[in-house]
């Protein structure tokens, strides 16, 4: 029970980290990145690529997830930016398909579908297993936690108001003197890093990566958990992102009284409830669990001419 | 106080503008310039192009041919963010407010210099964000009291009335630190004191704070008491220009809008 907790809390800290990278990009500035598991899929492999076949250590490795990142994200956000919300959805759907497609069938590179085995670890390996999984927990936690920090401090400035006002209406904006654009490509790709950083934690700690692990419905739990915690909300997305992976994982702790049910079968209900849970706050919480938070300006409001007067 | 130096160049010097929509020409070949300290009325009956002239003056479309000189700047088919910067900013026919932002929020979003607004200025310059939003703050807050907005700052920009909505447009503009400004029908669906209040905010700008306006506007009462000079258009030409009194004593523009606006 107790290692099954931490297995559960490492795996929440790393969506945690892919739903406040989301989060900046569709809650701050509005952009529909519907790709992803593409993001989090290519830095699992680039990380796991650069320890296992380059012999680098994990902290090279999550360095090259992040840089490939950040370039599949400018490249993407070049060829689609320019084009409206919808097109970059489509375009981020093709693009973690096409990537989950690209690992499936380069076996030379990948292992194809049989998978990739990582024996790099972030921690030492000389201890029990207990002790390792403890330490994965702590290594994803910090991530999670100096991901947090980046989003509170982005969202709390001048930085984070622009991206509010792109996602209101561009045009507004724009006419203000602010390139748009550019904020669009340092949203996104930022988001990306993020999703690369992610998916080389999460490499390094299952350990083996095939593409199967990298379908849709890992997007899917991402933007639950932030559709649920509140978009534009950075500490709903931690929130979002605990409760969906909870009844995710926990609802395994459920199969001994639904005997009637086979193993598959339970593992097709935890979409269901995760999907009754989407419908019920976009019904009755459209502003999700923690609405966007209301900002204070830094110099308190008062009536000046009064008080002199 | 920005006082027009005597030798500066024209706000907006529009030359042979043009704009075509699948084949109908919608701006055709409309020139014109804005002197430092002006208000120039902009009329002419609905579909006359007046906002597509707006739109091209203020980079959100291109023009398929003429030149726009702004500042004594060549500006021709500039992005709308770079005008801006030239220093002329506009507002929309129908308010574009930033619903979900506060109204305040509203205003300091236009400030033209904020270390904060940059990635690394917010991460890496803290003491410089600070400074630089306290100082935007309290400019943000005497931009609202000057279109009496202040006792609504904290509230959410959808929750004003469609009046208010285009005074927070006009603080955005004065935010910005534009020279010129561009008012799309700011006096449309506007209560009738709170016009008269538009007015009088326009003619002091323009006296103490020698900003230039053009200003599209059906209310002819409105262009009368304020243009200094109107340009006229119609069917995307320009059809006369000149005093109010000298464009409404010219037959055409009786015959294409006055006669029907009277």
């Amino acid at each position: 029970m107790d290692a099954y907790l931490v297995a559960i809390l490492t795996i929440a800290g790393i969506y945690i980290i892919l739903a406040l990278a989301l989060n900046l990009q569709f809650g701050l500035t509005g952009l529909v990145n519907f790709g992803v598991v593409g993001f989090f899929c290519l830095g699992a492999y680039a990380s796991g690529i650069a320890t296992e076949s380059f012999h680098a250590p994990f902290v090279g490795g999550l360095c090259v997830a992040m840089v490939t990142g950040a370039v599949a994200g400018g490249l993407l956000a070049l060829l689609s930016l320019r084009l409206s919300g919808d097109f970059l959805a489509i375009v981020t759907l093709g693009f973690a398909e096409t990537i989950r497609l690209i690992f499936n069938n380069e076996d030379w590179l990948t292992g194809g579908p049989k998978g990739l085995l990582i024996m790099t670890r972030p921690v030492l390996a000389d201890y029990s297993r207990s002790a390792n999984a403890w330490m994965v927990l702590a290594v994803v936690l910090t991530g999670a936690v100096l991901t947090l920090a980046l989003m509170l401090r982005l969202a709390g400035t001048p930085y984070g108001r622009v991206l509010r006002a792109i996602r209101e209406d561009e045009l507004v904006p724009a006419t203000l003197g602010k390139n748009v654009f550019v904020y669009r490509l340092q949203s996104f790709v930022i988001g990306s890093v993020l999703m690369a950083a992610a998916g080389s934690l999460y490499a390094h700690y299952v350990q083996t990566i095939t593409p199967d692990n990298f379908t849709t419905p890992v997007a899917i739990l991402v933007w639950m958990s932030v559709i649920v915690g509140g978009p534009g909300n950075m500490l709903g997305s931690v929130i979002g992102a605990l409760v969906v992976v909870t009844i995710y994982e926990g609802s395994r702790f459920l199969t001994p009284w639904l005997g009637f049910l086979d193993a598959e079968q339970v593992s097709a209900l935890r979409f269901i409830v995760i999907g009754t849970v989407l419908i019920l706050v976009i019904r009755f919480r459209p502003e999700g669990l923690l609405p966007e938070p209301k900002h204070t300006p830094v110099v308190p409001a008062t009536r000046r001419p009064a008080l002199k007067g | 106080m920005t006082e027009p130096r005597a030798d500066a160049p024209p706000r907006i010097e529009a030359n042979g503008l043009t704009k075509r929509f699948s084949g109908v020409t919608v701006v055709d070949n409309v020139s014109f310039l804005v002197e430092p300290g002006q208000i120039l009325g902009l009329i002419g009956p609905n579909g006359a192009g007046k906002t597509t002239l707006f739109n091209l003056m203020s980079g959100v479309l291109k023009p398929d041919a003429g030149r726009l000189v702004v500042n004594g700047v060549e500006a021709s088919g500039l992005p709308p963010h770079r005008l801006a910067r030239l220093g002329l900013v506009r507002t929309f026919q129908l308010a574009r407010e930033l619903d979900k932002l506060t109204v305040l929020e509203n205003v300091l979003l236009a400030a033209r210099t904020n270390a904060g607004e940059s990635l690394t200025g917010a991460l890496f310059r803290p003491a410089a964000v600070r400074l630089d939003e306290r100082a935007a703050t309290e400019r943000a807050r005497e931009m609202l009291a000057l279109v009496s907005l202040s006792d609504h700052e904290s509230k959410p920009a959808a929750n004003l009335s469609g009046g208010q909505k285009k005074l927070l447009e006009m603080a955005r503009c004065l935010m910005a630190e534009a020279d010129t400004i561009l008012l799309d029908e700011i006096a449309a669906g506007v209560a009738p004191h709170l016009v008269d209040e538009i007015a009088l905010l326009i003619q002091r700008l323009n006296r103490e704070h020698g900003k230039t306006f053009v200003v599209i506007e059906h209310n002819i009462g409105f262009i009368r008491a304020l243009a200094s000079r109107v340009v006229v258009m119609a069917a995307g030409r320009v059809l006369a220009e000149g005093s109010f009194a000298h464009v409404s004593a010219n037959p055409a523009v009786v015959e294409s809008y006055l006669g029907q606006a009277a």
